[in-house]
């Protein structure tokens, strides 16, 4: 479904992302994990337009993709849960959901009941303004704002950043039930054992690179990964 | 004794006239700062930075509107509802030609600046440069004497408050003031593409995430203010004549009142923009005519040391 390869992206004069190859294939939950500053936020930027590679190739869906500017990702079917969730601050709940369907045409209001059904929460605080919601609640109304654009290809940029443990729980959950509906999903955390439990497959980045991936049953248990990402202690051989 | 009662009250009869009087003048400037104020207002909201050069974008729509209704009319003094058309004329060309010379603009001295990532300052120049070669190209072209548009029949009394004459004219900018910030204030509230222009307004990279040409956004938000900016230059011309200097005066103290309302918030903007028009015409009656422009700057100076973010902040975002 998606296949970057050898992508290069630069700021100014550091290279963060050094040629990176991997792929998502339809239906399947992938995760990218990695410590701060590997480059997992600019891979997924890169995935939106955001910030283009100067070298390499997405494909998305047998599309070239890799010079499609930012706006254009929505209408493609890939849709993006920024980090931090990035909720328009100074709009109505029932706004920054309707700001998810702008790259549509046509009647969203079945879109919108069907969201409220999914998060019952933001029913409830459809009026009120965005920036006036609690984390876990910005958190929901990212993802459901994201899925107003009905993405083939959900990308999530660390969901549970700032969460209360129970909310991520929820967050996870809501994850997997999105990809049950047939959205294919690729995420990026920090929090490496919940994330490879919800995923199928999985990528770990080292400055800018990845340095490799397996299934995430396997990730799960690999020592390199239980060390670095898992914080445990693992005996010498 | 008896007599000097009478003498002072005739002489609060002829304040209370002026009073009036000047109440309704400065209601209706208040009316056309409010039109420029708008357009400092909306790019500010979505580029967080001054237009300086929306000072020659009423200028364009006064010399626009000046040439078409020159040649519409010719000599004639044209009356009753033909005054009607040659006001709507002159407000269709002169939002028109402001909005295409506000759309120009963007494209040449910001967009450019834009595509480099250019540091604040260098739009502020590029600004400054745009206005100074705007007005004296237009010095050049047209000639430097204020030249009087053509008057259709508005100044004309169509009745009075508490004696003072409320001319057709000032009826014309309030009607036409009034209406354009309604429509506006309706558009960037519940139309789709004034929800982008908040967007954008709010968090730019994540309006652009949900699908949002901000490029576009920007360039249909410079024209809209520079619509206003056009149709504020015709009404302000019509009173006062076109001139290649003329947009100098005027746009500074909508500029005041855009920062006396709030920066980046449309209402702030119309109200400030009446506030400023009101205070200093009052200010003919208490102070003296000649502190007339000091008033207004005087009013800048003491909103950004007591109040920087305006009577209602900033927040382009907030709808309206």
């Amino acid at each position: 479904m998606l296949e970057v390869t050898n992508a290069v992206v630069r700021y100014g004069a550091i290279t963060a992302l050094q040629g990176i190859s991997f792929d998502v294939r339809e239906g399947e939950i992938v995760t990218l994990l990695g410590a701060n500053g590997a480059g997992k936020s600019t891979t997924l930027r890169m995935l939106s337009g955001l910030h283009a590679p100067v070298e390499g190739r997405i494909v998305f869906e047998g599309r070239d993709v890799t010079m499609t500017k930012a706006h254009q990702f929505m209408a493609l079917g890939i849709g993006h849960v920024p980090e931090g969730r990035r909720i328009f601050p100074q709009m109505s709940v029932e706004e920054n959901l309707e700001m998810g369907a702008f790259a549509r045409r046509g009647s969203y209001s079945d879109d919108i009941e069907r969201m409220y059904a999914m998060f019952p929460i933001l029913k409830d605080r459809r009026k009120q303004m965005g920036g006036n919601l609690s984390g876990g609640e910005q958190q929901m109304l990212a993802i459901a704002r994201a899925l107003m654009g009905r993405p083939r290809l959900l990308l999530l940029d660390e969901p549970s950043m700032g969460l209360a443990p129970m909310v991520v729980e929820m967050i996870f959950r809501i994850i997997a039930e999105i990809r049950g509906q047939g959205t294919t999903v690729f995420v990026v955390e920090q929090n490496a054992a919940q994330a490879l439990r919800l995923a199928d497959r999985g990528y770990v980045m080292e400055n800018g690179r990845i340095v490799f991936d397996d299934t995430a049953a396997n990730l799960l248990v690999d020592p390199r990964v239980r060390a670095v990402y898992l914080g445990e202690e693992v005996e010498e051989v | 004794m008896g007599a000097f009662a009478h003498f002072l009250a005739g002489h609060f009869d002829t304040l209370r006239l002026e009073f009036w009087s000047l109440l309704v003048g400065g209601v209706a400037n208040g009316f056309i700062y409010g039109m420029v104020a708008v357009g400092y207002t909306l790019v500010y909201g979505v580029l967080r930075l001054i237009n300086f050069a929306h000072s020659e974008i009423f200028m364009t729509g006064g010399f626009a509107s000046y040439f078409v209704l020159r040649a519409v009319m010719g000599t004639s003094v044209p009356s009753g509802w033909a005054t009607f058309g040659v006001i709507l004329v002159g407000i269709v060309v002169g939002g028109t030609a402001g909005a295409l010379a506000a759309t120009l603009l963007e494209r040449v001295a910001y967009r450019t600046l834009r595509r480099r990532n250019a540091p604040k300052l260098a739009y502020l120049i590029s600004a400054i440069g745009a206005s100074y070669f705007l007005f004296n190209l237009a010095g050049k072209e047209f000639g430097r004497y204020n030249e009087s548009m053509p008057q259709p029949y508005i100044n004309h009394p169509v009745f009075t408050i508490f004696g003072a004459p409320v001319q057709l004219y000032y009826l014309v900018i309030v009607a036409a003031g009034a209406v354009m910030w309604l429509v506006l204030d309706r558009f960037v509230a519940a139309t789709k593409l004034g929800r982008g222009i908040r967007a954008v307004a709010q968090d730019a990279e994540t309006a652009s995430l949900m699908g949002v040409n901000i490029d576009r956004t920007i360039a249909i938000t410079f024209a809209l203010g520079g619509a206003l900016g056009g149709v504020g230059g015709f009404l302000f011309g019509l009173g006062s004549g076109v001139v290649y200097t003329m947009g100098f005066v005027p746009a500074l103290k909508a500029f005041t009142a855009a920062v006396l309302g709030g920066i980046g918030n449309l209402r702030g903007a119309m109200i400030g923009g009446l506030i400023l028009g009101v205070v200093e015409s009052l200010s003919i009656a208490f102070v003296q005519a000649a502190y007339f422009d000091v008033v207004a700057f005087a009013i800048l100076v003491l909103v950004l040391l007591v109040r920087p973010t305006g009577i209602l902040g900033e927040r382009l975002g907030r709808s309206a």
